[in-house]
């Protein structure tokens, strides 16, 4: 087997095909680190858009942060927000296009910091809207200052000792606030530091995209991932060191289904 | 044909703006303009608008950056702090080039400030206001008519030059009532392709990008270069001015909005007591016309700003008459509106000055 493959079927007519690049993916060469997770997720949302064969029904919103530039590499229309700024973007995309499929794409700064009150806002609305929030505990893009996921005792060039929750407050967990929200359809907590892990993030956006088709809300779905660059770790440490550190602090799992949304209103 | 109603100058613009064919209003109260989010929140949504009231004025101008990158007419209206709030926004959407329309109806500042009508907002509204270089188009009506018509010609310059129009109207001309007569407007006759827009890559159509962000320098003084081609084809073509008795006038006054009706007022009693006074209404803050200014400023023995400001225009006015003649400003702050009265003193004390008097003053 060769080590350069691009499309399976040039390499041995024998074996079976079990990767191609999504059609909606770009071939664009992505900046990201190497080993960040923002590839494998790009790459999972664009295989779901072609799954449900909604690529041309879709419209992204991209954040301010590393994947700022995920218009590049999403085949899709796509608009680039102010930072923080990006579920209100959507809010206006989707209010005037309602029965396209629309979804945010931010960070943890740009969504639980800076953002904090479109976020909430949006989701409170109801925003008939798909929103992925990105955690990966650091401001990427700007070199590693602390983000408001970074864990206590986590170091970054703004918390050179390590964070401690006094004076800078304790790592945000948004999604179980966005959870107590009655706009909230669907809130979701996934990671893509194992193969497993990545197929359930693909189930849990496949599900966000299609409770827009029935309006049943917002959905929510933060994606734990990692930082090498950021957290100055090799991509297998960083993996290893998510799933013993962040996944304890923010674990996976839904936090609100549909059904559970139901039942409160 | 149109029709003839009374009405506040914020409800004519919210009834131009449902007419205009707005999709979306994003808004936030605030006075002296809340009216315009009511008005629009009963009105809007029978006759097919969505209308939205946000968590802030950020919200606002992001909603509508999304809304018209969607390629549909929207807006929001706002006052002088809330505007300020939307100043990133603003930037924004210049440099992406969405068109869409802004209203502030000014009130007092600096912070806080106070309800009652200003024209404090003059730099922020014509010098950018935001971060980088860019311009609005900038609209200065001076009746309820012209809160209605204005609403129209705004979304009609947005879309042309794909760039946002600002009508900036003041406290007093949202709050006061007069006849407004509606124009005929059919909106999907002013409809115009807007092939740029995110509404899905149909069609086989080339997906699109809708972005502010160009970080190779190259790239985005490219980008500069061409807004800056665009400004100037608006500076061009997009004056828009009122004379009133400048033919033959002696003493000029210069004036936009609410300062212009008192101008004018100052200028009848002036007349009658013998002064050779006239009126120039700059009704496009951006492009300012100052082409028509400096060539009245040849004929004219001075020039008179006045503003409901620390003097602002005064600024581009000077620009424009160069030191040809006097320049002096008259202005009231704090939301305080000047009288004629007011106004007319300072025409006497220039009409009666020796010119070199009038010429220091200028300089104080």
């Amino acid at each position: 087997m060769t080590s350069q493959i691009s499309t399976m079927q040039t390499v041995d007519e024998n074996l079976n095909c079990v990767y191609v690049k999504p059609d909606t993916l770009t071939d664009a060469r992505l900046h990201y680190c190497p080993g960040c997770g923002h590839g494998v997720i790009h790459r999972v949302l664009m295989e779901v858009v072609d799954e449900l064969g909604i690529r041309e029904e879709t419209v992204g919103v991209a954040p301010v942060g590393c994947a700022v530039f995920a218009y590049n590499y999403m085949d899709i229309d796509m608009q680039e927000a102010a930072h923080g700024r990006a579920s209100a973007v959507a809010t206006g995309v989707k209010r005037m296009l309602p029965h396209r499929y629309v979804f945010s794409y931010q960070g943890d700064g740009d969504l639980a910091a800076i953002g904090t009150a479109e976020t909430i806002h949006t989701v409170n609305r109801g925003e008939n809207i798909l929103m992925i929030f990105v955690n990966n505990a650091i401001y990427g893009m700007t070199g590693g200052q602390m983000a408001p996921t970074t864990l206590l005792g986590m170091k970054t060039s703004t918390t050179p000792s390590g964070r401690i929750s006094s004076g800078v407050g304790h790592p945000l967990k948004i999604t179980e606030l966005i959870a107590l929200l009655p706009g909230a359809g669907y809130v979701t907590r996934q990671s893509v530091h194992t193969p497993n892990a990545v197929r359930k993030l693909k189930k849990a956006l496949t599900r966000g995209f299609t409770m827009q088709r029935e309006q049943q809300g917002t959905s929510f779905i933060e994606i734990v991932s990692n930082c090498p660059s950021g957290w100055k770790m090799n991509p297998l440490d960083s993996n290893r060191w998510l799933e013993e550190n962040m996944l304890t602090v923010f674990p996976p799992g839904d936090l609100k289904t549909p059904s559970e949304r139901k039942k409160e209103s | 044909m149109g029709e003839l109603q009374l009405m506040k100058g914020n409800e004519a613009l919210a009834e131009a703006a449902i007419r205009a064919g707005c999709k979306g209003y994003f808004g936030y109260p605030i006075t002296p303009q809340s009216e315009i989010l009511e008005y629009l929140s009963e009105h809007g949504p029978p006759r097919g608008m969505t209308v939205l009231q946000a968590e802030s004025e950020v919200a606002s101008i992001n909603m509508v950056y999304g809304a018209a990158g969607a390629g549909a007419r929207a807006m929001t209206s706002s006052s002088s702090p809330g505007i300020s709030l939307m100043q990133e926004g603003l930037s924004y959407i210049a440099c992406a080039e969405l068109p869409c329309l802004i209203v502030n109806v000014n009130r007092g500042g600096p912070g806080l400030g106070t309800i009652q009508p200003s024209q404090g907002d003059y730099f922020q509204s014509t010098k950018g206001g935001g971060h980088g270089d860019y311009r609005l188009i900038v609209l200065a009506p001076s009746s309820v008519q012209e809160m209605a018509s204005f609403v129209f010609e705004g979304f009609d310059l947005a879309d042309r030059y794909r760039n946002p129009v600002l009508i900036l109207a003041d406290g007093a001309l949202g709050q006061m009532m007069e006849k407004v007569t509606f124009p005929a407007y059919d909106p999907e006759e002013h409809r115009i392709l807007k092939p740029w827009a995110t509404d899905g890559a149909r069609d086989g159509k080339e997906r699109r990008i809708i972005t502010s962000l160009h970080i190779q320098p190259e790239k985005m003084e490219e980008l500069n270069l061409r807004l800056e081609a665009k400004y100037n084809l608006i500076r061009e073509q997009e004056v828009r001015f009122e004379l009133v008795e400048a033919a033959d006038a002696d003493i000029l006054i210069v004036a936009y909005g609410l300062s212009a009706r008192i101008a004018h007022r100052a200028v009848d009693l002036a007349r009658e007591r013998g002064i050779n006074a006239g009126l120039l209404r700059p009704i496009s803050l951006f492009p300012f016309p100052t082409e028509a200014i400096r060539a009245l400023a040849e004929r004219v023995r001075g020039v008179l700003v006045v503003e409901m400001n620390a003097g602002q225009m005064v600024e581009d006015v000077r620009l424009a008459v160069e030191g040809a003649v006097p320049v002096r400003w008259f202005g009231r702050m704090g939301g305080i509106v000047p009288s004629p009265d007011e106004v007319l003193q300072v025409i006497e004390q220039m009409d009666g000055a020796p010119q070199e008097t009038v010429a220091e003053e200028v300089y104080q």
